[in-house]
């Protein structure tokens, strides 16, 4: 007998063809800006003062004054737009290959709504031009806030959180804002095992104290398990449906029923929203404030990109403490109302993150009702697809339909040393984006795959190709996986170190 | 994996060491395991207060973030300033350098409820 050798049983010809298609080119060198930098060198000459210059010691308290730039870039325009140009190049976003983030809802951003945010009529808007000069904006404000508010089954909406977890803040402070005002404020919010963390922090941050409840064994919250925490001084729970194992919570109406007979709210995390539109409402489920991610289901820019988006939509009940100003709609005229003495008062400077309204909005317009429900389900098939194929390969924790995304564990690949960081660095070599690892923490080594509505099925099977060639190598050659990703121009970085001794301040080399 | 006789054990995964009336507190091998490289800790200060089954720190690492459980209720005696500067100990060293604080308990009977070296590791088995 002799011992297996490493690395056999490995169609090395399929893998030299699968890196052909993904990583292999020519990965040119790029200094840092600093680096570049040439004494006296300038990239843009501003125009010669208009006004008088004016004493800064006079007017910024010495404290805060800088006596020296410490290393400032003094580069050529052509330096800076190489040294960007090359970063982008090396970088890798939705327009380069699949991103399965799950979580993150990384669906392709049609770029026709960055046509229309392009039309001078918005992109040259100023904020400070007054209503009589913005009307078209500010329909497109009211219009959305309609849209958002049909697309959830709730009353009324703000657009003005610049996030989704700006959003669970503003709805937190609206539950609060209500208690307050009946003279019974409240102290706790009831949180899932398997939430976003931002839930625990936008509660924290609203004043709320978290009460956590767990998953029962089949990975959704029971109404039951509300039941025995609920009571008088809790405001409400925060719920996210399909919640972060990619399950449908169907507990929900039963949770709502208990929470509003103790006088609560449901609040839902719609960061996963892109399961459900146009295929449930979430008011109808029993949900009295809902946060929707633009970035995520409404196809806006994000992961580098962005800015978010963090709308909020509320019931009736909910409506007198949404942030101020409102969009308002008299006869054919709009305005802003700020005369709103009950609102939880301004979020964001000016009305938020306009210019990704208009893409969200164009998104929905080019959509329409069927083309909505169309994304939501080929998002819940594209997801159980992944699932069904690489089922076995991996392990599935929650063997059941799942929605939008679905997780797996290492634990197949476990006995042989390979953990998740290494199967999410090894993808890389083929040619993809990670998944999200490590989370939801109620599943150790998590792979949490979500593959969005926008992929191709020959782009899944690529990807699902790519998958079982990691495990088959985790058998045989686990070493490829320890030591991925190999085909980068940067290898694996030592995140712990980084963590441990980060160097956050580039420092000049001393000169030779 | 270890798990000394002489301690008692938390269904969250801190230690506990009874000495008197004081307890030195810590995370087990088991829990530092499933951590990863622990990058960061938030512990109480000295003369704070504790509570049973109440988090009293945080620890981090390179794959997330946890809250620290108090075994007992008590006062803070002392704090392992240590392991904030060189959290590394707590995946090197998770029952010896690597304590955290030491309790001066107000309830010594609480400690009757936690778990002995052999039931959690069974414990440890299952939740594998």
């Amino acid at each position: 007998m002799k011992p297996r050798r490493k690395g056999q049983g490995i169609d090395l010809e399929k893998i030299k063809k699968m890196k052909a298609n993904g990583t292999k080119g020519l990965h040119l060198d790029e200094a840092l800006i600093f680096e570049r930098s040439c004494e006296g060198r300038i990239g843009v000459a501003p125009s010669r003062f208009d006004v008088p210059a004016c004493d800064a010691e006079k007017s910024i308290p010495r404290k805060y004054l800088r006596d020296d730039m410490g290393g400032f870039p003094e580069v050529a325009e052509i330096d800076v737009v190489r040294h960007y140009t090359r970063l982008s190049q090396w970088n890798f976003g939705v327009d380069s290959g699949l991103y399965p983030l799950g979580s993150c809802t990384m669906k392709y951003n049609p770029k026709i709504n960055e046509e229309i945010a392009a039309l001078p009529g918005f992109s040259r808007l100023h904020p400070y031009q007054g209503e009589e000069l913005s009307q078209g904006a500010l329909e497109l404000m009211f219009q959305l806030e309609e849209y958002l508010c049909e697309i959830t089954g709730m009353d009324a909406v703000t657009l003005q959180p610049s996030a989704g977890a700006q959003g669970e803040l503003c709805g937190l402070l609206m539950m609060a804002a209500f208690f307050k005002d009946r003279g019974k404020p409240r102290t706790k919010i009831i949180i899932p095992d398997t939430a976003h963390g931002t839930n625990p922090a936008s509660s924290h941050l609203a004043g709320f104290k978290v009460v956590p409840v767990k998953s029962e064994g089949r990975g959704a919250l029971t109404a039951n398990a509300v039941k025995d925490v609920m009571d008088a001084d809790t405001a409400g729970v925060m719920l996210t449906n399909p919640n972060t194992l990619g399950l449908f919570e169907a507990d929900i109406k039963e949770i709502a029923d208990v929470v509003h007979k103790k006088g609560g709210f449901l609040y839902c995390d719609g960061a996963n929203m892109n399961a459900l539109m146009g295929i449930v409402r979430l008011g109808d489920l029993g949900v009295d404030v809902v946060q929707l991610n633009l970035h995520k289901t409404f196809s806006t820019p994000h992961g580098g990109g962005g800015p978010g988006s963090g709308p909020v939509a509320v019931r009736k009940t909910l409506e007198p403490y949404l942030p101020v100003p409102r969009v308002r709609k008299r006869g054919k005229k709009y305005s802003f109302d700020f005369k709103r003495p009950r609102s939880i008062g301004r979020l964001k400077a000016f009305y938020g993150n306009f210019a990704i309204m208009v893409r969200a909005y164009s998104y929905i317009r080019r959509m329409g009702p069927e083309g909505l429900k169309r994304a939501a389900e080929a998002a819940i098939l594209n997801a159980n697809y992944i699932k069904e194929r690489l089922k076995g390969t991996f392990d599935l924790p929650f063997d059941r339909p799942c929605m939008h995304e679905c997780v797996f564990s290492d634990k197949v690949q476990q006995p042989n040393g390979v953990s998740t960081m290494d199967i999410a660095k090894r993808l890389i070599d083929y040619g993809y984006h990670p998944p999200t690892v490590y989370f939801p923490l109620v599943v150790p080594g998590a792979i949490m795959i979500e593959p969005t509505e926008t992929e191709t099925l020959e782009t899944l099977d690529r990807f699902i190709e790519a998958m079982k060639n990691i495990a088959d190598e985790a058998r045989n050659a686990p070493e490829l996986l320890k030591n991925a990703p190999a085909n980068t121009r940067v290898g694996r970085v030592d995140e712990t170190k980084a963590a441990r001794e980060p160097v956050l301040r580039w420092k000049a080399k001393p000169p030779l | 994996m270890e798990f000394p006789k002489d301690l008692k054990y938390t269904k969250e995964h801190e230690w506990l060491k009874v000495e008197g009336n004081t307890a030195t507190v810590g995370i087990t091998d088991y829990a530092q395991d499933s951590l990863g490289d622990v990058v960061y800790v938030e512990l109480p200060s000295e003369g704070g207060s504790v509570t049973k089954n109440e988090p009293f720190g945080v620890v981090e690492s390179v794959k997330a973030v946890s809250d620290l459980y108090s075994p007992v209720s008590g006062s803070v005696a002392e704090v392992n300033d240590a392991i904030i500067d060189s959290p590394e100990a707590i995946n090197e060293d998770p029952y010896g350098d690597a304590w955290m604080i030491k309790v001066e308990m107000s309830n010594p009977k609480e400690v009757e409820d936690l778990m002995s070296s052999d039931e959690y590791q069974k414990y440890v088995e299952e939740e594998k």
